[in-house]
């Protein structure tokens, strides 16, 4: 499943896009000097494919819904993880660009969840043991769904985790997990039932191509990339524990919540509240446009909240400020060049 | 998730509108993709409550969709695809988050109710402003970009053959569903095996492709070092596109001019 | 110009599975010649073309151009003197716009600049596709992707070109074009097709493959005389040669 924009915060979605932008620096400067060159059109036709690939549509066994390749775990096992992580990342930005599939901020996240998880663990750590050398069908089945299922638990995990970090939701961490767990335990079978049967072929026609003949000295160095990993989540830990005691937003929002004291503060409090200062001077609040309910902690909000009637109104009124902008711009662009607003 | 055919004649759009000629377009890549940073990072940092402050960050997508000429209608109905999703987590908001927090003579407006609207409209703003930054850029134009924002060259030169062989690969999978649903009656025969087969084809095809494209690049010089052709440089324009819409940015993100004026305009009256 | 001579000695050539496409594959061809390679599918034509500039490295035997025998130490150079235009396009042309496939060549090779741009619009000028350069090249329809395929080449302006099937899948206006591109070149020219009649109009000397061997090799005129021969390696005359009065018409014009 994939982030989107509105549900991460900055901060939580810079912390990942750093986090990936380091994954994907080392991956591609381990690609350049592996000197085998031949993975790099390799890798765009296989992510090319992977877009190919879920156009096809098979039904799922028992169910009869139907269901479509992920393609992670499988581009792991073709690739090795350098290749198949930058694989999978430019899937995942052709997808948030063009499809708004996630979005631009929340790439970072998505570029972790459905990236690292499958590349650097599902298939090094799992994929690899189970199958072993020379598979038989059953043990490639089952390394297959193992691999999958785990890879998309860790992502989905990732996705409750940021998203509630971010705290736009309101949906408790739990209630979140016990949502997205199960249906990714699912997507997880038909994901790894579908790879072993693609694997299972290629294995019959070209096995050659699985001996992982295409990356052998990328698959062997793990260490360098587990230890970025770790400290990019140590930082990531660091910050957002920070951020979270901070901005009683994220998940100590999430439980304070349910265990009913009302602290509802935005993280941009501390902007806000000289805002407040400065309307309260002005003072054309008027008194039924909220109601005090809590008074001490309720006040902040309040004074957010209660300039929403206000802040419609002048929000509608720059909206259609903004769109007469526009229609100008659209209308004198023939004449006016460079119609930008600012110039 | 949306079909990928329906996705693929999306990007064909969306590429066709990249090729139109505007001042918009003419714009150095890397001052369109920093602006929409600046742009999605001002509205994700609005807090959940802020509704009314989402509200004049329009102008942003506004102004340049009607600068650079693109089609409302279309791009409406492309940014509107993402709200069911939207729809799916933001929904719990309401239902959680029940204090009453406004009250509009008989309305009563719940927190929760305020913050899904406000992740709606984030959406809508976030996903315009990338559907748009494509349409006025162009993917290749857009990687070249990245690329002089530092982006790896080996990340760009692979984002590029994906881009290149999208549809050719596409049409191929697509002439392979054709083929199998014309032999299969009633759903038999789409199952597993029959799938994990033509997947396996597919690839097949697909990695010998990519060992024909390596062996044509090999046949014209290449070795491991992608080039990438002199970009343009970052003009006087560029720069004042950048900087403008920056500060305009900044600006709505500081002084919430929605509420200022709105306050003008209810606060004169009251 | 001894440097534009392609001489193939005993090659062999077996794929990662197991099969032999070629094998025991000897000409030589000399400068300005322009020879035709004709055989059936899977006759090995493809197999063999790869070898001329080193994209597949063979089993055994030798390539020589001019005085340099082919090795992974020459391999840079020959691909400078040998272009190559492959079967299909969309796997030669894989950048983003025309300009930057034709650009790709000559990048590689060093240059930049005004000289890559003179070199990029001299190609395109060449096979009349000039008005394509800001195209993408999947946009474009099969001739015009054919004759951008052949600019890439020419832009890194070899000695020696060869090309696979380059009228294949074309209707019959660009077909003509690329035959008048192809006639109109001074190199070297090793080509392999199918169209028969394009063989006989334009190359003089013609070598048959059959299984993976050359079954015969000399003046193209006396090769498609001999039908028998034609029909063991699962070819036949041209149409011009037949006894079709509407295509004698035609070869007389
Ligand atoms: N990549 C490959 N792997 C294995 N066999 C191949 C490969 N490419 C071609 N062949 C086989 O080699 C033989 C010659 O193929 P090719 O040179 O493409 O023939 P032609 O171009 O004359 O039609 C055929 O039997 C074909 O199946
Ligand atoms: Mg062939």
């Amino acid at each position: 499943m994939h982030m989107a924009d509105a549900l991460v915060s900055p901060v939580v979605g810079g912390t990942m896009w750093a986090v990936s932008a380091v994954l994907i620096a080392r991956c591609s400067s381990r690609i350049k000097n592996s000197g085998n060159d031949r993975l790099v059109p390799l890798m765009g036709v296989l992510g090319a494919f992977i877009f190919a690939a879920q156009m096809i549509n098979f039904t799922i066994p028992l169910t009869g819904s139907s269901g479509h390749l992920g393609g992670g775990l499988l581009l792991a096992v073709l690739l090795g993880p350098s290749a198949a992580f930058l694989t999978i990342a430019s899937v995942l930005v052709v997808q948030a660009l063009f499809f708004a599939d996630g979005g631009l901020l929340a790439l970072g996240c998505n570029i972790f969840n459905l990236g690292f998880f499958p590349a650097f663990v599902a298939y090094p750590l799992l994929y690899k043991p189970l199958a072993g050398s020379s598979p038989t069908r059953g043990r490639l089945t089952a390394a297959a769904v193992i691999a999958a299922v785990v890879g998309l638990q860790l992502g989905a995990f990732g996705v409750v985790f940021e998203t509630t970090l971010s705290g736009v939701s309101s949906l408790s961490f739990s209630s979140f997990l016990l949502l997205m767990q199960p249906i990714h335990l699912a997507i997880g079978v038909v994901e790894g039932l579908v790879t072993a049967a693609v694997l299972l072929f290629v294995h019959r026609a070209r096995p050659e191509l699985l001996d992982g003949a295409v990356s052998p000295q990328l698959s062997r160095s793990l260490k360098p990339v587990m230890v970025t990993f770790l400290l990019a989540a140590l930082l990531t830990g660091a910050l957002l524990s920070w951020f979270a005691s901070e901005q009683p937003d994220g998940l100590e929002w999430s439980i304070a919540k349910v265990s009913g004291s009302k602290e509802l503060r935005g993280p941009e409090a501390g902007l806000h509240s000289g805002f407040a200062a400065v309307q309260e001077k002005i003072a054309l609040l008027p008194d039924y446009a909220f109601r005090k309910q809590n008074e001490g902690q309720m006040v902040q909000a309040g004074t957010q909240l209660g300039t929403s009637l206000s802040g419609i109104v002048g929000g509608t009124a720059t909206l259609l400020l903004a769109l007469c902008a526009g229609f100008l711009a659209s209308r004198k662009k023939s004449a006016l060049k460079g119609s930008d607003a600012f110039r | 998730m949306r079909s990928v055919e329906g996705a693929l004649l999306d990007f064909r759009q969306l590429e066709r509108l990249a090729e139109r000629d505007s001042p918009l377009h003419h714009v150095d890549a890397r001052a369109k993709i920093l602006a929409t940073l600046v742009f999605i990072i001002c509205v994700i940092s609005l807090g959940r409550y802020q509704l009314a402050a989402l509200f004049p960050f329009f102008i942003f997508p506004v102004v340049l969709i009607a600068g650079g000429g693109l089609p409302v209608r279309y791009l409406v109905s492309k940014i509107l695809l993402v709200i069911p999703f939207v729809l799916v987590v933001g929904i719990f908001n309401p239902l959680l988050d029940r204090e009453i927090v406004a009250i509009a003579g008989p309305v009563q407006i719940s927190g929760g109710w305020i913050s899904f609207f406000s992740i709606v409209l984030r959406s809508l703003l976030t996903v315009a402003s990338a559907l748009i930054l494509v349409s006025l850029t162009g993917f290749p134009a857009l990687c070249r970009g990245l690329a002089q924002l530092g982006l790896p060259k080996v990340f760009v030169a692979q984002l590029l053959f994906l881009y290149r062989y999208l549809f050719v690969l596409a049409e191929e999978a697509a002439r392979l569903k054709l083929a199998r649903d014309q032999r299969c009656f009633g759903g038999k025969g789409t199952g597993l095996a029959s799938f994990g087969t033509m997947i396996g084809h597919l690839l097949l095809r697909s990695w010998e492709r990519a060992e024909r494209v390596y062996r044509s690049m090999l046949s014209r010089g290449f070795a491991g070092e992608f080039h990438c052709p002199s970009g343009s440089s970052f003009g006087v324009g560029d720069t004042l596109f950048l900087l403008g819409w920056g500060l305009l940015l900044l600006a709505i993100r500081l002084y919430d001019p929605a509420r200022l004026l709105g306050l003008l305009l209810t606060g004169g009256v009251q | 110009m001894s440097h534009h001579i392609v001489e193939v000695g005993e090659l062999q050539h077996q794929y990662a599975d197991g099969t032999c496409a070629v094998t025991s594959i000897s000409f030589r061809i000399t400068h300005g010649e322009a020879v035709a390679i004709i055989g059936a599918n899977g006759a090995g034509k493809s197999t063999l073309l790869l070898h001329l500039n080193g994209a597949l490295a063979a089993t055994a035997g030798t390539i020589r151009i001019g005085d340099t025998l082919l090795t992974p130490a020459t391999v840079p150079q020959i691909r400078r003197t040998v272009g190559m235009v492959f079967q299909n396009p969309d796997d030669q042309l894989f950048m983003s716009t025309v300009a930057e496939d034709v650009a790709f060549g000559p990048l590689n090779m060093g240059l930049s600049g005004a000289e890559l741009e003179a070199r990029v619009v001299a190609a395109l000028t060449q096979v009349d596709a000039l008005y394509l350069r800001h195209k993408a090249p999947y946009h474009l329809s099969g001739g015009e992707k054919k004759r951008v395929a052949i600019a890439t080449v020419l832009a890194m302006s070899p000695d020696i070109l060869v090309m696979d099937e380059p009228t294949g899948g074309l209707d019959p206006y660009a077909r003509r074009q690329v035959m008048e591109l192809l006639s109109g070149f001074q190199h070297t020219r090793i080509v392999a097709s199918h169209d028969l009649d394009m063989v006989l109009e334009l190359f003089p000397r013609t070598i048959i493959l059959c299984q993976g061997k050359v079954a015969a090799d000399g003046p193209t005129t006396t090769i498609f005389r001999d039908r028998e021969l034609l029909a063991r390696c699962r070819l036949e005359q041209p149409l011009a040669m037949q006894g079709c009065p509407v295509c004698r018409e035609g070869a007389k014009q």
